[in-house]
């Protein structure tokens, strides 16, 4: 079964990856529409930030492929994997802001990088940026002085500063208070139709993800376990899809982590 | 080692782009020389002081107070200079420069830029190895130059011997190529093989915090290990005969 249609912008191909020893992906076809929100879920270590930096070209996939806009990735030439990144804004879930500049230093970095815009250009561009963020006053603030939350929107408001066709955000609501989890929320929706982006978003934040995602994967061991709108995903029949997003503690998922029979562990 | 030579590669084709965005380097260059310049200055100081009290204590058995001025200067400008500014360097610049880029490893800054379709060699590793390149043989003559003046206040000012002479000694047995010239070119590899070490072990971090601290560590007990290691064979290049 091919996953590439036409109107994937992304698309991950019988993808094999691991890290050293470790699988991380086993044979993974991942299939991503343009104009959606995908949110690719998983338990925490299952490789959903490799997952990204496969599609980013900053990994390569041991065997399989990954298409992004048309182009293998990992087969691009590096001013070609740079030229492709411009037009791909990705959210780190630490933010990665540069510490040494300002808030409007950091959005105006990729521009004064990539464009031979005027200082006066920048400017407005950066303003109109953090705007869209809410963040326009906060534009001399280092990013020391900023909040988890704020930072994220500033490393956000840095990500569309080029304009780019797919925004990948990693744990984006990971760590926030309500409040900037909704306002997160409301952002990556917003933006995702006024710019006409493709959003992906990894994330283990169910209820958020079934929220605003067309499409969901979820991931565990390596393999793609179920994947459809979130509607199917709920009313799915599988046990480890139920205990995944009911959380209960115990299910085809142990609880406890593999380990010798107690008695002989006790007694010796 | 093959990745630090790897590393060492893409620094060397970085020289052009750092030329280019040359207000990068100055500000590292600053930056790196901020850091060290006041304990090489100080240390310098010191470094004089002793030498001219041992100096003088030795010399004086033999009534030869007046080649002070001959040992306070070569042992500073072949030997005391390069090795102890490069050390202290280590010490104060190489470390804050694994630690800040291991740092920006570990907080995803690098990643981050990569994605930004910004090479993070050529605009955050490269300037800070050249500036480092660029600062250590200019504080190897600051330190020898305060060391100096540190013989010169114990020898002369304290102890007595005369003031022409301490200079003239000085003057006469500093010999521009095989004293000064080998003295810099001792602190251009130190320097070298420093900011090498420094920035490889940031960017090869283990991106956590120990990690971060391991890397500090060893950016420290190897720049000593080669400083000093490379000190006693370009000595011996230098000023033995063999
Ligand atoms: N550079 C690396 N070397 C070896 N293992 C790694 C490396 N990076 C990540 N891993 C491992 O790969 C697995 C997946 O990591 P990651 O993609 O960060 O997971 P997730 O983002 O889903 O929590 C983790 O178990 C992690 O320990
Ligand atoms: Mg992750």
């Amino acid at each position: 079964m091919s996953h590439a249609s036409k109107d994937a912008i992304v698309s991950v191909e019988n993808m094999s990856f691991s890290h050293g020893p470790r699988t991380i992906f086993d044979r993974v076809n991942i299939s991503i529409t343009r104009g959606n929100i995908t949110a690719i879920m998983g338990p925490s270590g299952t490789g959903k930030t490799t997952l990204l930096k496969l599609i980013g070209g900053q990994l390569r996939p041991q065997s399989g492929q990954v298409t992004v806009d048309q182009q293998v990735v990992h087969q691009l030439h590096r001013r070609h994997l740079f030229e492709l990144r411009k037009r791909m804004g990705m959210l780190f879930q630490s933010g990665a802001l540069l510490t040494d500049l300002s808030v409007f230093d950091n959005v105006a970095f990729p521009m004064r990088e990539h464009t031979q815009l005027s200082e006066s250009m920048i400017r407005a561009l950066v303003l109109m940026k953090l705007d869209a963020v809410g963040l326009r006053g906060a534009h001399p603030l280092m990013p020391s002085q900023l909040s988890g939350g704020m930072a994220r929107r500033v490393a956000l408001a840095r990500a569309i500063a080029l304009d780019p066709k797919i925004m990948m955000y990693d744990e984006p609501f990971a760590g926030q208070d309500p409040i900037s989890m909704g306002v997160l929320l409301k952002l990556i929706q917003v933006l995702n139709n006024a710019l006409n982006l493709t959003s992906i978003i990894v994330t283990h934040d169910i209820k958020e993800a079934f929220t605003i995602a067309d499409e969901v994967y979820l991931i565990s061991e390596g393999k793609v376990i179920e994947h459809g709108p979130p509607d199917d995903i709920q009313n799915s029949s599988s046990k480890w899809v139920q205990q995944f997003i009911q959380g209960h503690y115990d299910g085809p998922v142990p609880f406890h982590y593999p380990a010798n029979d107690y008695q002989t562990d006790l007694y010796g | 080692m093959g990745r630090a030579c790897v590393l060492l590669f893409y620094l060397m084709t970085a020289l052009i782009s750092v030329l280019i965005r040359l207000r990068l380097l100055i500000a590292q260059t600053y930056s790196v020389g901020v850091l060290t310049f006041l304990i090489v200055v100080v240390s310098g100081f010191f470094i004089g002081m002793v030498l001219g009290l041992q100096g003088y204590t030795t010399l004086s058995d033999f009534g030869a107070e007046s080649a002070l001025g001959q040992i306070v200067g070569t042992s500073l400008v072949r030997e005391l200079g390069p090795v102890m500014a490069a050390l202290l360097f280590a010490g104060r610049a190489g470390s804050a420069l694994t630690a800040e880029i291991g740092l920006m490893k570990a907080t995803e800054q690098l990643s981050g830029m990569e994605m930004m379709a910004v090479d993070p060699i050529k605009r955050i590793i490269a300037p800070r190895f050249w500036a480092g390149f660029i600062s250590m043989p200019i504080l190897a003559l600051l330190l020898s130059a305060a060391g100096v003046l540190g013989g010169y206040l114990i020898g002369v000012e304290i102890l007595g011997v005369d003031n022409g002479i301490f200079w003239a000694r000085m003057q006469a047995t500093i010999d521009f190529k095989s004293d000064l010239l080998n003295g810099i070119i001792k602190s251009v590899v130190f320097g070298f093989v420093v900011t090498w070490i420094a920035v490889f072990e940031g960017y090869d971090t283990i991106p956590t915090s120990e990690g971060v601290g391991q890397a500090t560590t060893r950016t420290v007990v190897y720049s000593a290990f080669a400083i000093l290691g490379l000190d006693f064979i370009m000595t011996a290049l230098m000023f033995g005969d063999f």
